[in-house]
This record gives C-alpha cells, structure tokens and sequence, in this order.
C-alpha cells in the first residue's frame, strides 16, 4: 500500500514555469476570443500575441538564477534565461511580419496565433529542463505546432515541406527517445545531473563504452535533424522553400537555438565526463556541415534556398563552439545568436516584402537571383538594406556578425584548436562568394524588366521589423559590449 | 588636437551620409570641396606634427568593448603620416580628375567611404580596429569596379573581393592567436598594437604567425604567386579605381608588413627574409617581362606597379634604417607616380575609348603637354635620379645590399626592366608619324586634367630633388622601430641582421 503523496505547492515553484504558462495561457485566451466572436481581423490576433510575448519577456527576465521547480523536473540556469529571451525576441520580430499588404491564407486562422504561442512554450519547456522526458515533451510540442503552421501557408510547396519535415521531424523524434531510453538503461535516470553522476562512476567498467557512446549518438542524430547538421541536413532547404518566408527564417533561428541549448547541456555533459569521441564527432560534424553547405549554396538559383544552406553553414560553424565546452566558448554561441537572429530575420523579411502570389520571374522559385537585378536603380533603400543583411552575414566589419565570428573563432583559437580556426576562417570566404552574388546582382547587374513589381508586399509593420534588423545589424559595434557581459555572466553563473 | 585623427577619419564618413543629401548637379563640387577639406586637414596634421618625436602621436585610446580589449585606438608616426597624406592627397585629385558620367554621385559618395577605410587602415593601432578598415575598404572598391568597370567588371571585382576577403580571414586568426597569447600572458586581453609590441613571442610560434600575417599582406601587396587579381582589376576598373587602388590600397599590405610582421616577429623576419626576398625578386623580375609583352598600356603600368611593389618588399626585409625608410619613401613615390600614370591612361581612354598602344603613335606632336608630363612621370617611374622614384628605389636597393649583394642585383635590374618597358611604351605611343586618322584630332589636357596633374608632377620633382622634410621624420621613426627590434631580437642570427646604425645608437 503506497502512502497518499502530499504536494506543497511552495515546493512545485511555478515562477520558474511562468513563461511557458503565459504563452499557453495566451494561446488559449486566443482560442476563447475566436470561439466568441468570428471574423476578427488578424491586426488584433498580432497585436494580442505580441502583447502575450511581452509579458512573457518581463516573466522570463524576473526568473532568479539557478532555481529548480515543478518536481525538479525545470531549471532556470543562465542558458536557460538566454535561451528564453532569444525564442521570445526573435518571435516578437516575427509576428509582425503576418501584417503583410497581401493577405495570405495562414493568417486568417485565428489558430495559426495559438500554435505560434503554444510552439513558444513548447520551445521554453526545452531549453528550461535538463530531463530528457521534458525536453522530449517541450520538442514534440513546439514541432507539431510548426508543422502545422507551414501547412497553413497552403500551397502546394508548403503541404509537401509541412510533409518533409514530419516524417523527418518524427525520425529524429525517434532517435531522441532511443537515445533516451539507452541512457536510461544505462544510469537508471532521466535526469542529466543524476545521469552524468552514475556516468562518472560507471565510466571505468568495461564494456561500458558503448551503450555510453551509443546513447550519446541517437542524441546526436536527434539534434542533428533539428540543428540541420550534415548529414541530417537534407530536408532544411527545401522546407525553407516552401514555408513562407518569415516562417523559414524563424525556422532558421528559433528550433535552432532551443536544440543548442539542449545540445550544450547533453554533449556539454559528455564532454565534461571526457568521452573524446563525442568532441571529435561533433567537430566532424561541425566542419562537414559548413563546409558542404557552403559548396551548395555556391551552386543555388534561388536566394531563399541560397540563405537555407547559409543557415546551415552557420549553424555548424556555431556546432563547432559547442564542441569546445568552454564559457568562452558557451558565450559566443549566443552571441552569434543574438547577431544571427536579426540579420538572418531581417533577409527573410526583406524577401517577404519582395513576395509575388504568382512567381514572376522563374518557374519553380519565388526568389531567384535575376529577380533582384539592378535593385539599386529601383528601390535603392531596399538594396542597400539587403547588401548590408549580406555583408553582416559574410562577417564584414563593422556589422553585427563580425563580432559573432570573431568571438567563435577567438573561442576555438583559445581551447587551442588553430586548426578548426582556420577551417572557420577558409568557410567564411567560401561563403563570402554567393553573398557578394546577391549584391553583384542587386548593384551591379542591369534592371529587370518586371522589377517594377518587386516590393509588393510591404507594409509600415514589415518597414518597422526591417528597420529594427538593420540598427541592430549596423550598430552592433556600440552594444556588443554589454551584450557580451550580460551572456557572459549569465552563462559563468550557471557554471557552463 | 589630439583629436585631429578622428576628425581625418569621420570627417568623409560623415560627409558620405549627408552627400546623399546633396544633388546630384552639385554633386562635383561637393566632392571636391569635402576632399579638399580632408586634405588640408592632413596637411595641417603634418604642420603641427613633431618630427623629432619618433613615437606614435595624436594618440587617442577609447575602450569599446573592454571585456575583449578592443578599443579604439589611433595615432601617427613618421611612418604612417605621409602615407595618409598621400591617401588624402590621391582621393582628391582622383575626384578633381573624374570623368564618369553615369551615377556619378554615387561614385563620388563611394569614393568618400572608401577613404574613410584608407585613412582608418593607416592610424590604427588596435589590430581590431586596423582590421575593420582593412576589410571595409573592399566594399567600396568592389562597387567602383564592379559599377564602373570595362567589359569583365563582375569578375575581377568579385575575384578582388575573394582573394583579399580569404587571405585576411587568416590573418585575423593569427590575430586572435596573438590576442589570446596576450592574455594568457598578462591575464587582460588587449588588441592594442603598442601592447602587443611588448610581447616576446618564442621563434616556435613567431614562424607560424608571420606566415598567417604574411598571406593577408602579400595578397594585398600583391606579392608572387597571390598577384592574380591584380591586372583583372587594373584592367577592368575605372580610371579613379585603379588609381585609388594602385596608390593607395596596395600600400596597405606593404605597411602592414611595417607596422605589424617587424616589431611582433623579429627572428621570424630574418629568418625569412631568404623566401621572401625570392617571391619579391620573382615578382620584380617576372613581372617587369609580363610588362613588356602588354598590348594595353594600362597593362603594362598595372604589371610595373607590381614590379615595383616587389622592390618595395626588398627594402623592407633589409631590415635596417635606410631600406625600410627607403621602402616607406617609395610607397609615397609609387603612389603618386603610378597614380598619376594611371590618370594619364585615363585621359587618353577618355578621347579615344582604347588603351591599346598599337591605336596610337605620334602623340607627341599632337598632344605635347600630355606627352610632356607623361614623360616625367615615366621618368619617375624608371627611377630617374632627381625624381621621386630615384630616392625610394636607390634606397631600398642600397639597404637590401647589406643583406645579400647578388640578390640586389638582381631587384637592380627592375630599374633597367622598367627603361625597357615603358621606354618602348612611350616610343609606341608617343614618337613616330601618326598613323590613326582619329588621333591627328586629338585635343590636349584641358584645365580639369591640368587641375589634377599638375601638382603630381610638381610634387614628383620637389621630392626628388629634395626630399628631406618627408624623408627626415620616416627616418626617426623607422629608426626607432628599427633600434626597438634588435633589443626584441632574440636569436643572434637576428641580432646581428638587424643593424642599428651607429648616429642612432649615439643618439641613444
């Protein structure tokens, strides 16, 4: 006969649940206001998520460091808080986006803002616990969501990208709870704080290597999918193809950073327990996955498949931070981030302004390079806007990304792996070619013939998203100070 | 006063962005008014600069990002000074001398950005910083070429930008490494050049840092077998690009080797002063042949500028006073002369929509003034004494003999390459009958091109004949650095390379 479990409710903790608890009390408050009354236009439902992410912001800033709540089973440590404010940031700079000149099929769902809000505390609940079972819930959580919202776009590229990134979602879902489950077998654990202590101990047997090393690589192939490492890059460019813009460079920017953050807790924990193969495989990973994808992007047509092979590449220039696993090195990952997030969101709006309902330029593609053609002599603004998007990502200085690839490669420099440093540095002029592509075409090219139509879709909310993604990018030189103190702090507080 | 660099800095950048302002009618003049500006105010840098003061000056330190050592940090030396004149100097009278019609006023604002990065690279003294101008002085450059260019513009802007873009990505990770290698030493980071001077780096990691240093600077040089770019570039870019490009931007590799590979790898330096002295005499010799084969008379200077620039590498790694003092003076002269050469092709392009000598002949009986001042920048260019060219090429040659006479001798020939090949050129172009119906019609220089020559050649003859006021504070401070890295020295070999000569130590 079990004893009744009595449950304090001081001891469950739920401040350190509160920003996932706004989001999904938003989501269904949303839900309500539809079931009351219909044909609400879609300016409330923006306006209403963004205020939710508000208040999910000042949540998550008043979170206090190193906490643990709700049976345990959530951590508020200082990734945990970064990795929050990246996912609500980048998501208040995306959902402005919907307020398009255009409409589209996906934002007349009132449903659609739901699953973006429950798809945020999806994502928080990932990078809030180091138990496997809740990352797994928080991952299945935000990636229904989002299948569900690249569908949503309707057309025929988006069910067959909404269709891709299931089945190869679910694999790697498959993989996650494999992986979990030989840990399991292994250290009798979900826990990676109880996990790493039985590791420690049971390290030495022999024998124990390769349940070990073999839970460590369903993990990876699991992370792989979602960060798009090679070779489990695949489904990445042409999922972004056929989401709509926004919706593929927040996919750039937020599953990645919730999937790093899981990354640096569970590989970090490996490495820390100096398992060696699990650093090198990462390494490999890391530089096959920049390097290819950098080859791949030379040879695209388009630019929106061209900026889905970019974000693999610097997904896997920041993979190689993660290999590290020191705080310098923890830092600059989300520094790169933070950087990342607004350039790469600013070059997706900036392709969404540019939106036809028709493709007017080329057959298959939305955006194909010729459709940029002698932009500085149409809309100069906008091209100078794109080049200097393209010149951050290049990591010319002084925009924002420079200071991100500067601190990743001082990272690796500093762990004392020249090597990779150098590879980095050979990546980023490999990728400097089809950046400067772009803006040969938009500067140097001679005008298109339908360029007159090429900024349909602007509107003062994309203007306004813009413009925000270009200050950050431009005067990063004056902010990257703080930011860098702040990440810092925040990462050596929680002893990564 | 001590903010006059920052002025020389932010002053075109923020005459860039309100240029936008302007129209594009008035858009020459505003050009030529801000240029002018910057000039003066380099000018007047030099006025209240101290020659006897061999150190770095104007020194200005704010901190940026004080958690990574960055910092703002500039200031001037003997050095760097005249080459930022000189940068200034180019800029206005590439501006004064534009012919471009089309988009001109974004041509003029580039041109302003582009010496916002020039004058940056030049007073730096935080690598970071340096790094930054370094690499945003690309940009305006693969516009001016890719915009304004002849017929394969896309392609020699874009392998510009690559080439120069992948060396100095190396070169910032020999940068980061010597950071970290600060920091490991004195516990703080710092990118500041004056602290990094003060690190003794062991020879083990001396080599390997001057080679990544090596490639971002030779490819910017451009030194053998990294000069490729080069003659796609001249050949494409428009008449203000190639000058800019040619007087300016290929100094910055020579006075990085200066300011950065001497004083941090000493013993690095001399110990390959042997393979860097054969890559420098393979690009005087086997350029200066490349030269002469040209059909195109913008080819055959672009292929002298880089003969030249392998003489300028020679005088660097003599290691001692009169070489690299010889070498900075002929960064100045080579600016100027191969500036104001380019400038003359242009005017010729601008008649007659060709560069090709075989379109010409008898020029000189049809144009005089331009074959006169042709002639004397020609001249400068062979290194004829009583020139600008003379000083600089004599004395870097003379340095390079105490390290290796056979080897002088051969960068020698560069000066009798050089009468070959641009000697014929004249011949070609300027002497004999003229044979072209369309050149007999030719008109002279008219007063804007006069406007942009003139003071080049009066500069050229000044110099030549009396070159102290520039040449005495390089001295002081190619002294100084030189006296600095022989007590940085560490191996004998270094030591005794590296030769102070006998009036500094007294001084001392």
């Amino acid at each position: 006969m079990l004893a009744p479990i009595s449950v304090n409710m001081a001891s469950l903790n739920f401040i350190t649940l509160s920003p996932m608890l706004i989001a999904i009390a938003g989501a269904l408050g949303i839900l309500i206001i539809d079931l009351v009354k219909k044909d609400l236009d879609k300016t409330l439902y923006v306006i209403l998520t963004i205020l939710v992410l508000f208040i999910d912001m000042g949540a998550t800033l008043g979170l206090t460091l190193n906490e643990r709540g709700f049976f345990d089973v959530v951590m508020i440590d200082g990734v945990t808080i970064l990795g929050e404010l990246l996912i609500v940031i980048a998501s208040m700079l995306f959902i402005p986006l919907a307020l398009t000149s255009k409409r589209f099929h996906e934002y007349s769902y009132p449903e659609y803002f739901a699953l973006f809000l429950f798809m945020i505390a999806g994502f928080q609940f990932m990078v809030a616990s180091d138990n496997l079972i809740m990352i797994f819930v928080g991952l299945e959580t935000a990636s229904l969501a989002l299948y569900t919202m690249i569908a949503l776009h309707n057309t025929v590229g988006s069910h067959e990208a909404a269709i891709k990134y299931f089945t190869m979602g679910a694999l790697a879902a498959g993989f996650f709870v494999m992986g979990a489950a030989i840990i399991y077998a292994v250290t009798g654990s979900v826990e990676l704080y109880d996990i790493a202590k039985v590791l420690q101990e049971r390290i030495g047997e022999p024998g124990m290597m390769v349940p070990i090393i073999g839970g460590a690589m369903m993990l990876m192939v699991a992370i792989g999918f979602k960060v798009s490492l090679f070779p489990f890059h695949t489904w990445t460019p042409d999922v972004y193809e056929g989401a709509a813009s926004p919706m593929a460079g927040y996919m750039s920017i937020v599953p990645k950073i919730a999937m790093m953050v899981v990354a640096i807790r569970v590989l970090g924990m490996y490495i820390d327990l100096g398992v060696e193969t699990v650093r090198n495989v990462v390494i490999a990973m890391a530089v096959i996955t920049m390097t290819l994808s950098n080859m791949m992007a030379l040879v695209q047509n388009d630019v929106k498949r061209m900026l889905a092979y970019s974000s693999i590449s610097h997904a896997g220039f920041v993979m190689a931070a993660i290999a590290l696993d020191t705080t310098k090195a923890n830092s600059s990952i989300f520094l790169y981030y933070t950087l990342f997030l607004f350039t790469n969101l600013g070059a997706f709006a900036l392709l969404w302004v540019s939106r036809h309902k028709d493709k007017t330029h080329h057959v298959r593609y939305h955006h194909p390079y010729v459709k940029f053609a002698g932009m500085i002599h149409i809309e100069p603004v906008a091209a100078v806007i794109m080049a200097i998007f393209m010149l951050s990502l290049t990591g010319v200085p002084p925009f924002s990304l420079f200071w991100g690839k500067l601190y990743v490669i001082s990272a690796t420099v500093d762990a004392g792996y020249i090597w990779l440093a150098v590879i980095m540095g050979l990546n980023s002029a490999i990728a400097a070619y089809y950046y400067l592509k772009l803006i040969v075409y938009m500067f140097l090219m001679p005008a298109a013939d339908q360029a007159r139509t090429v900024y349909n879709n602007r509107s003062l909310a994309l203007e306004i998203v813009i413009g925000i993604a270009v200050f950050a990018t431009v005067a990063s030189i004056f902010y990257v100070q703080p930011l860098m103190h702040y990440i810092t702090y925040l990462i050596g507080a929680s002893g990564y | 006063m001590n903010d006059i660099l920052s002025v020389l800095i932010f002053f075109p950048l923020i005459a860039g962005i309100l240029g936008l302002v302007v129209s594009e009618k008035s858009i020459r003049t505003y050009g030529i008014s801000v240029a002018a500006v910057e000039f003066i105010l380099s000018l007047w840098m030099w006025f209240v600069y101290d020659p006897a003061n061999a150190g770095m000056q104007f020194v200005k330190r704010i901190a940026v990002i004080p958690d990574f050592g960055i910092s703002y940090y500039v200031g001037v030396d003997g050095i760097s000074l005249f080459i930022v004149i000189m940068a200034t100097l180019m800029t206005l009278i590439g501006i004064i001398a534009l012919s471009v019609k089309k988009d001109l006023k974004n041509m003029i604002l580039t041109l302003l950005f582009l010496e916002v990065a020039m004058v940056g690279v030049f007073v730096s003294l935080d690598a970071v910083i340096f790094y930054l101008f370094w690499e945003f002085s690309l940009v305006p450059m693969l516009y001016i070429i890719g915009a304004w260019g002849g017929e394969k513009r896309l392609y020699a802007a874009v392998k510009f930008f690559l080439y120069t873009f992948a060396g100095s990505l190396i070169m910032l990770v020999g940068m980061l490494y010597v950071a970290y290698v600060y920091q490991s030493v004195t516990g703080s980071w710092s990118f500041a050049l004056t602290d990094w001077y003060s690190l003794v780096l062991p020879i083990s990691v001396q080599k390997w840092l001057f080679w990544a240093f090596f490639l971002g600077f030779a490819i910017k040089v451009p030194m053998f077998p990294f000069h490729t770019w080069l003659p796609y570039a001249h050949g494409q870019a428009p008449t203000v690009g190639s000058v800019i490009l040619a007087a300016v931007l290929l100094k910055m590799g020579t006075y990085g080797f200066v300011r950065f590979s001497l004083p941090m790898f000493p013993d690095a330096s001399v110990m390959y002063i042997t393979p860097v002295a054969i890559l420098a005499l393979i690009m005087i010799v086997y350029t200066a042949m490349v030269a002469y084969a040209q059909k195109d008379m913008k080819q055959v200077i672009a292929y002298s500028s880089v003969s030249h620039m392998g003489v300028i590498i020679l005088g660097i790694f003599a290691m001692n006073a009169e070489g690299i003092s010889g070498s900075v003076f002929f960064m100045l002269s080579h600016g100027i002369v191969s500036g104001a050469l380019f400038l003359l092709v242009g005017v010729i392009y601008d008649r007659r929509h060709t560069k090709l000598m075989s379109e010409f002949g008898g020029l000189a009986s049809v144009m005089p003034n331009y074959a006169l001042i042709f002639g004397v920048m020609l001249m400068a260019s062979v290194g004829l004494p009583l020139t600008m060219g003379f000083v600089g090429e004599y004395l870097s040659l003379a340095g390079f003999f105490k390290i290796s006479p056979v080897m002088t001798a051969i960068g020698g020939t560069s000066i009798i390459f050089g009468a070959v090949y641009m000697l014929s050129l004249y011949k070609r172009s300027f002497f004999g009958p003229v044979t072209h119906e369309a050149n007999k019609v030719l008109k002279d220089l008219d007063a804007k091109e006069l406007t942009a020559l003139i003071p080049l050649v009066a500069i050229v003859i000044w110099l030549g004949v009396y070159p102290k006021p520039v040449l005495q504070p390089i001295d002081n401070s190619v002294k100084a650095l030189v006296s600095f890295m022989h007590e940085k020295a560490q191996t004998p070999e270094a030591k005794n390379t590296i030769v102070v000569s006998k009036r500094t130590k007294e001084a001392q």
